[in-house]
């Protein structure tokens, strides 16, 4: 290893921050990666099974965790970045305990939150007992316990409500958050296998199926597993007597208003900018994009690079992003540092 | 050419090129958020007046900016003004103001 090289610091663990600080750990350079949570894996710690092929998300954390443990020097966990400074072209990371730590390049990959779906009171999220979200339900998927209502029977007819916080102006969320027409597809599936009695109905403006194999699992949900896609947004939930839900949408396609009760409703909640990443951005004085992401200097040819010298941006914190794109664009970043660093180098013998 | 024995129905078909969209743009210069609809229905879901009745908001908007105004005034009549619906509107349009306009639109024919 060249010892003359220089310290990159990484925040964030998830698969953006794993597998940038392999890729630069694999090209010698000495990586520090903070994490502020105990545990490496970011948001991929707590899925079941992974869209489109359902790979159990354990595999892919596994495989993250090994390349890390060859690869690089210091993983520290329990590390919780709150700002990030800039004197004489380096950068100092400073940590709620009040700790800091210096660095020649600092790679931002701390993630996205899911948007709280309190703040569509019109859903009941957090009143009705029987509305539940992704998240909520991902969680239930991996414990493998059978999947009940509140009251503890079996549900029979399930919503999917796409669209919870994002492409709404009245939720502050004008941006789509890609991932969650697909996970509702996947959800919609793993649901019916495991009940296989139950009538699934997945509510939606547009399906999103942009990916590789995406389109592909939207037929099967419809063939396979007859699972109905209706073309309207749920204008509100309210609760019945006895727990259950009653929906309200229009079917667009016939043109008319439809209600529904349903036993189970799940809300597809949106990926937003994380509060915390956001007051990063602003210590490091970085722009943010119109939906409040970290802004890369130019979207389409440096999408790593902020505004900022030496301060480079992957993953989720940037734009939503599925497992694989995240991997690809932590990749990308990392070529991108090497490139940066071998220039500065460049420049520096010239003088 | 063969002859297949029956003929496009020209009255169903939305004659876009010579439609009228003299309401269409009296709205939107009015209240120009009348171009934000994505057609997503949640205007429809909530109105007291479709649950009663054939009205559908979103289909009136969608009509109208395609030119389609056949029995507009009939049907607007139905809409109460309550504006439920601005408030479930994801694209933060002011579906109450689009329906005021097109009541204006519809007394200013002549004006037109
Ligand atoms: C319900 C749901 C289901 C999904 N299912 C799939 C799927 O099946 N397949 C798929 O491809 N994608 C799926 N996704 C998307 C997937 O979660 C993301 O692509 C992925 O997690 C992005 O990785 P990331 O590293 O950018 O961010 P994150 O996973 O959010 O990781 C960020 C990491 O940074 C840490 N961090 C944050 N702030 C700080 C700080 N200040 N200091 C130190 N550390 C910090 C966090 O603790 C976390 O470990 C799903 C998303 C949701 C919401
Ligand atoms: S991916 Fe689908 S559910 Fe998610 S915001 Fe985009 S359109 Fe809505
Ligand atoms: S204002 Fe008119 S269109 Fe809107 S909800 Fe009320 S009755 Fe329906
Ligand atoms: S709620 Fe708004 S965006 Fe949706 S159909 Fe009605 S007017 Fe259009």
């Amino acid at each position: 290893m060249n010892t003359n090289r220089q310290h990159i610091i990484v925040i964030g663990a998830g698969p953006a921050g794993l597998e940038a600080a392999a890729t630069l750990g694999a090209a010698g350079y000495p990586v520090t990666l903070l994490e502020k949570e105990n545990h490496t894996g970011g948001k991929l710690k707590s899925l079941h099974q992974l869209f489109p092929g359902f790979r159990p998300a354990y595999e892919v954390q596994n495989y993250l965790d090994g390349r890390l443990e060859i690869n690089v020097a210091q993983v520290i966990t329990n590390a919780d970045v709150i700002s990030v400074t800039t004197e004489n072209g380096k950068h100092k990371v400073i940590l709620a305990d009040g700790q800091s730590m210096n660095g020649d390049i600092v790679l931002i990959a701390s993630g996205f939150q899911v948007f709280n779906a309190e703040k569509k009171e019109e859903y009941g999220y957090g009143i009705y007992e029987n509305v539940i979200t992704s998240p909520d339900l991902e969680a239930k998927l991996k414990s493998c316990d059978p999947l009940t209502s509140a009251n503890g029977t079996t549900p029979r007819k399930i919503a999917f409500i796409h669209c919870v916080g994002s492409r709404d102006q009245k939720a502050g969320n004008v941006h789509c958050s890609r991932v969650c027409c697909i996970t509702g597809v996947k959800q919609a599936i793993e649901v019916k296998m495991q009940l296989p009695g139950a009538e699934i109905f997945n509510f939606y403006m547009d399906l999103r199926m942009f990916g590789q194999n995406f389109e592909e699992l939207y037929i099967e949900a419809q063939q396979k597993w007859g699972i109905t896609f209706i073309r309207g947004r749920v204008s509100e939930i309210g609760e019945n007597m006895d727990g259950t839900l009653q929906l309200k949408a229009e079917d667009t396609l016939s043109g008319r208003p439809m209600k529904m009760n349903f036993d189970l409703v799940v809300l597809l909640v949106g990926i937003v900018p994380a509060r915390q990443t956001l007051a990063i951005g602003k210590s490091a004085g970085l722009a943010l994009t119109s939906g409040d992401f970290l802004a890369a200097s130019d979207a389409q040819l440096s999408p790593n690079k902020t505004t900022t010298d030496g301060i480079f941006i992957t993953g989720t914190c940037r734009e939503p992003l599925s497992i694989a794109e995240t991997l690809t664009d932590a990749r990308a970043a990392s070529v991108s540092i090497i490139q940066y660093l071998n220039e500065r180098q460049k420049k520096s013998e010239c003088i | 050419m063969k002859d297949w024995g029956y003929s496009i129905l020209k009255g169903r078909q939305i004659d876009i090129e010579n439609n009228d969209f003299s309401i269409s743009r009296f709205v939107a210069q009015h209240e120009p958020s009348f171009k934000w609809c994505i057609g997503c229905g949640s205007c429809t879901a909530t109105c007291s007046a479709a649950r009663l009745t054939g009205f559908n908001p979103r289909k009136i908007n969608l009509l109208i900016h395609r030119g389609e105004t056949t029995n507009l005034a009939e049907e607007i009549s139905k809409c109460m003004l309550c504006g439920k619906c601005q408030l479930v509107c994801p694209r933060g349009i002011n579906t109450r103001n689009v329906i005021q306009n097109i009541k204006r639109a519809l007394n200013n024919c002549h004006a037109l």
